[in-house]
């Protein structure tokens, strides 16, 4: 593997860049080439959260004129202060992306306010209009997706036990597990969600566990809301169960057990962004979208989605792409008997309520707290 | 660990070296800083090596790290902000470690104290932000001494190990730390990301004049001296060095070995709950999630590195922000996983510790004359 060749290519390789670098000082971008940033709170090969955005950013690499800088794993710290810092100043980023969600209150704002000139956009949906006017943030609507999931759950599961694993119980995931359980529930009103939460985003072991745990107490589907549903995806197929995948596509991992899943579907944002940048225009502050915008989209049918299921999911999601379609409709009452949603009262997706959402709806099984 | 094996050899040569031996203690320095020295090349060396299989350059990567972690102002900030947290978690391990203790539960307190600064800023706001900065500080100094000084206690008067006991210690810590902020101290308004209610922007530490220096910066190279002063300058520190290097020897000469153990502890776990006040009035201004960024944990590499010796925490904490600073740049340009540095850090981590087989080793460097 090692030959002298190679050392010396290595040697001169060097060589070049020190001359290289020495004489240009920091390596600019050359002109008309739009240099953007993308930081990842995890692996960019999690099967997950960060995979979604790498996959959109490694799309980005064949427009023209665009050039990308990539760091994973970079915490939610002064750490990520830093990473922004030297991807402008030391890699001439103009436009850059810091994906996780933890990334924007204080970090990115400060960054911000000290570079006016470069645009920030943050994925999570938290800019107001009393932040900086070169940030923003995207998000996406995935509840709907979800749901989808939760279809097909339905018409698969024997038990009528499905599972969920989740990180932690706040507003995002606790709408993703009650739209699941209503997904499967408008197949068979008899079906329930046994949640459980691991505490953290990151958790293989303790996702693992549960999973495990969620299989002994019967349940055949399983879906989760983690940052990387990988181990969640394998332990559950190793223990016979259904998949249904979430942020990225994981039928790789399971190709017999994965029903479907919902995705984020990131390109669509990032190339709005960087075609605007490239035209000169402003870039929008704050943008948001679902499955109808493309934002989100839904992986292709595993082996084991029966052509009824297949044929009600379809019928469904065609209806969510139409608009007016809506998961949380009243009456529904929360897993402890409470109305939450009066009759007559629909949240369609876009709905700020949603996004204080602090229940469990009928049917799932599990606690807030 | 190595304050049990290195402070009886150190002590014996010093005696051995005679009048005649003028040149004795200027050998022994450059021991060591050899020491460590050589083993970085051969880290480097065994690196390289690592890089050529993967088929990258070497000179290339080197020189990326130059540029990432110190061949700019920038770059040289970067690397100081990183190892600013650092000083003073790697003391809350250096401490304990001179009387043989290896205590490595400074996550907790961390934590632990960073909380507890946040809580007491709540009550203090739109009063004098010296006041609430220095009330702050008290609260996270005492509660992440107090969490340190448990394991203390329990190795002192119960004889727990004292591995064990600051691990688990710190396990129980982060976990009251995250019902805390998600539960009773949760400010309802962070929705997606728990967190307490902030210290407010009038109460937070500003960069250091000038540059965007971390204010906890001073505070550490200030903690690191006044430690060393206190290690090898008081006669506090020489007894709690006696206690390291013979129990027995200490228990027989009337020293207060108990106290001793407990008050290393405090002090050292005081220095992380102060790290943690710092990155809450610095970074964060509030306790979340963010403050559980693995600093106990690093603390713990670079006091091993230093052997414990604090001014030696300096240039370690250096050298490993350095590498977490260039960790960045790497990825981007060499296209290598963040889990490269990783691998580079163990190897410094291994070599580092190997290498301490080798004081007294090299004949040149002991003492010569009339043996």
């Amino acid at each position: 593997m090692l030959s002298r060749r190679k050392l010396l290519q290595g040697a001169t390789a060097g060589g070049a860049a020190l001359t290289l670098g020495g004489a240009l000082g920091a390596r600019r971008a050359e002109a008309g080439t739009l240099t953007i940033g993308f930081i990842y709170v995890g692996p960019k090969d999690d099967y997950g959260y960060n995979q979604a955005h790498a996959e959109a950013a490694a799309q980005l690499k064949s427009m023209h004129g665009v050039k990308i800088v990539e760091e994973e794993k970079v915490p939610e710290t002064d750490d990520v202060e830093k990473t922004m810092q030297s991807m402008i100043e030391l890699d001439g980023a103009t436009l850059l992306f810091p994906t996780s969600f933890g990334y924007f209150d204080p970090y990115m704002l400060r960054v911000a306010k000290k570079y006016p000139k470069i645009e920030f956009r943050h994925c999570g949906g938290l800019w107001t209009n009393k932040d900086p006017m070169n940030t923003g943030s995207y998000f996406g609507y995935i509840g709907m997706g979800q749901y989808l999931n939760g279809i097909a759950a339905g018409y698969a599961t024997k038990t009528k036990k499905l599972g969920f694993v989740a990180a932690k119980p706040i507003p995002q995931v606790l709408l993703n597990i009650n739209s699941f359980t209503l997904g499967a529930r408008s197949v068979d009103p008899s079906i329930t969600t046994q949640v459980i939460f691991t505490g953290d985003w990151s958790m293989p072991v303790k996702e693992a566990e549960a999973t495990n745990s969620l299989a002994d107490q019967g349940a055949d589907v399983v879906t989760m809301h983690v940052d990387g549903p990988k181990v969640v995806v394998q332990t559950a197929a190793g223990r016979g169960m259904y998949v249904c995948g979430y942020h990225a596509n994981q039928s790789k991992l399971a190709p017999e057990k994965y029903l479907t899943g919902a995705e984020w579907n990131w390109i669509t944002v990032y190339k709005m962004f960087v075609e605007d940048m490239q035209a000169g225009k402003s870039l929008p502050n704050f943008v948001r979208g679902g499955l109808a915008e493309h934002f989100v989209k839904m992986s292709p049918y595993g082996p084991a989605v029966s052509a009824t299921a297949r044929a009600k999911i379809d019928a469904t999601k065609a209806e969510m792409m139409k608009g007016g379609f809506t998961v949380i409709k009243g009456a529904l009452k929360d897993n402890k008997g409470k109305e939450v949603v009066p009759a007559g009262k629909a949240y369609p997706e876009t709905a700020i309520e949603l996004e204080s959402m602090n229940y469990l709806v009928e049917g799932v099984i599990g606690s807030t707290s | 660990m190595t304050a049990v094996a290195q402070a009886p050899t150190a002590a014996a040569s010093a005696s051995k070296a005679g009048a005649a031996d003028r040149f004795y203690p200027l050998r022994r320095a450059l021991e060591t800083l050899g020491a460590p020295v050589a083993a970085l090349l051969l880290a480097t060396a065994a690196f390289s090596l690592f890089l050529l299989a993967l088929g990258k350059s070497p000179a290339e990567f080197w020189w990326l790290v130059w540029r990432g972690a110190f061949g700019s102002a920038f770059s040289l900030q970067n690397t100081l902000q990183r190892a600013a947290p650092l000083l003073l978690t790697a003391l809350c391990v250096a401490l304990p470690a001179q009387l043989g203790l290896v205590v490595i539960g400074g996550e907790g307190a961390l934590a632990l104290g960073g909380l507890a600064a946040t809580v007491a800023a709540l009550p203090l706001q739109g009063t004098w932000p010296p006041l609430v900065q220095l009330v702050m500080a008290a609260a996270g100094i005492a509660a992440g001494g107090a969490w340190i000084a448990l394991t203390g206690l329990l190795r002192a008067r119960r004889g727990v190990n004292e591995t064990v006991a600051s691990l688990v210690l710190s396990y129980i810590g982060i976990a009251l730390f995250n019902h805390l902020v998600e539960g009773p101290l949760r400010d309802p308004s962070s929705l997606n990301k728990p967190s307490t209610w902030g210290i407010g922007d009038a109460n937070m530490i500003g960069p250091l004049p000038g540059t965007d220096l971390h204010p906890g910066l001073p505070v550490g190279v200030i903690a690191c001296i006044l430690c060393w002063v206190l290690i090898f300058r008081t006669s506090t520190g020489f007894a709690a060095r006696v206690t390291g290097g013979n129990l027995r020897a200490a228990q027989l000469q009337g020293l207060p070995v108990s106290r001793l153990i407990i008050a290393a502890c405090a002090l050292g776990g005081g220095f992380a709950g102060l790290a943690g006040m710092i990155e809450v009035a610095a970074v964060h201004g509030r306790a979340n999630a963010s403050l559980l960024a693995g600093y106990g944990y690093e603390g713990i590499l670079i006091a091993f590195l230093a052997r414990h010796n604090p001014l030696a925490i300096m240039p370690m904490a250096v050298l490993m922000g350095g590498i977490g600073a260039a960790g960045g740049l790497l990825q981007r340009r060499l296209d290598l996983p963040d889990a490269t540095v990783v691998v580079l850090e163990g190897l410094i981590f291994v070599s580092i510790l190997a290498s301490e087989t080798l004081y007294g080793r090299i004949r040149w460097f002991q003492p010569r004359g009339d043996r």
